[in-house]
């Protein structure tokens, strides 16, 4: 079955206090190379087939209920490999 | 007068806020989110807990119940509404209060008895304190960060639409130290403490004058009583 892939991220000029607990749980194992970390969202719809209209109302679906614009970002809506 | 007090999957201080209803005088009447029936409350409490296990985010799914279309409707025709933590996070996902809720800027849950500034003593819910009174109730959330654009927030300053503020330490990271907020007509109001914890003395936040004796958010249910009586 074909899947549509929507991914959310917090807005980047937001903390993400998630993001930054990783941030230095990495730092901690003498990982600091990895000098930040921000965590979002990735949302996998199943569909029966992938269509204009579908994917149309993929899109809308991710900016009114999968995410909140006032604090993330609609990254990605595509058909998975 | 009647006071709707909204049950979600996952709320957990309903029954504590039909309580502060009845000690205010008022009448609690138990609403389910499945349903589409108000049954003719004059006023709305949506209560503090994780509906919907905080899935999504913070009061999303629970902002597309059957019974927020109506509770949507009511709000905006003038009925009083009062979103109390969840409540307060169910408020902003509906669009009835701008703006929107992270997670606390320390990562940690909180819970403490809080001081707050009351900064709009004009909404149906803050009208029996004075404007500059400060009162404690207690706080418990973990995502409680109020956040908004700065052209959102210049607004809500400048036409007066902070109801609350955190005095002392800012406990979670939220803009301006913003507590709670009211929409511009000034029925519905939203904020991330509990005044449903401060309603009868052995059971509230301790006081200079006795332990567990402050009752400051009793305030809040007696301030909607006490509106539409005026209006009756």
């Amino acid at each position: 079955m074909p899947t549509i892939v929507v991914e959310v991220m917090p807005k980047a000029e937001l903390l993400d206090p998630a993001g930054k607990a990783v941030a230095g749980a990495l730092a901690k194992q003498g990982r600091s190379h990895f000098s930040n970390v921000r965590i979002g969202k990735r949302f996998e719809l199943t569909v029966d087939e992938v269509t204009d209209a579908v994917l149309a109302e993929a899109r809308e679906l991710a900016d009114d209920l999968l995410s909140n614009g006032v604090i993330e970002d609609v990254v990605t809506v595509k058909v998975a490999d | 007068m009647r006071i709707g007090v909204i049950t979600f999957p996952g709320s957990l201080d309903d029954r504590d806020a039909q309580r502060a209803v009845r000690l205010a005088g008022g009448e609690a009447v138990a609403l389910w989110h499945g349903s589409h029936d108000l049954d003719g409350v004059d006023a709305i409490v949506l209560p503090g807990g994780f509906s919907y296990g905080d899935y999504l985010r913070c009061g999303a799914i629970a902002a597309h119940s059957p019974i927020m279309s109506e509770v949507i409707d009511a709000a905006n025709a003038g009925m009083p509404v009062l979103g109390i933590c969840n409540g307060f996070q169910i408020l902003v996902e509906a669009h009835l209060l701008p703006g929107g809720l992270i997670r606390n800027d320390h990562g940690d849950f909180i819970c403490r008895d809080q001081t707050l500034r009351v900064e709009n003593a004009s909404t149906a819910w803050t009208s029996g304190f004075s404007k500059g009174q400060e009162i404690t109730i207690p706080l418990k959330n973990g995502e409680g960060g109020f956040i908004a654009d700065a052209e959102t927030l210049a607004r809500l300053e400048g036409e007066g639409q902070v109801a609350f503020r955190y005095v002392g330490t800012n406990p979670n990271g939220s803009l301006d130290d913003i507590a709670g907020l009211t929409n511009a007509r000034g029925n519905v109001v939203g904020l991330m403490p509990h005044p449903e914890h401060a309603v009868e003395a052995g059971f509230g936040p301790d006081t200079p004058d006795a332990m567990r004796s402050g009752v400051d958010g009793l305030t809040f249910f007696t301030s909607v009583l006490q509106a539409q009586l005026a209006r009756a």
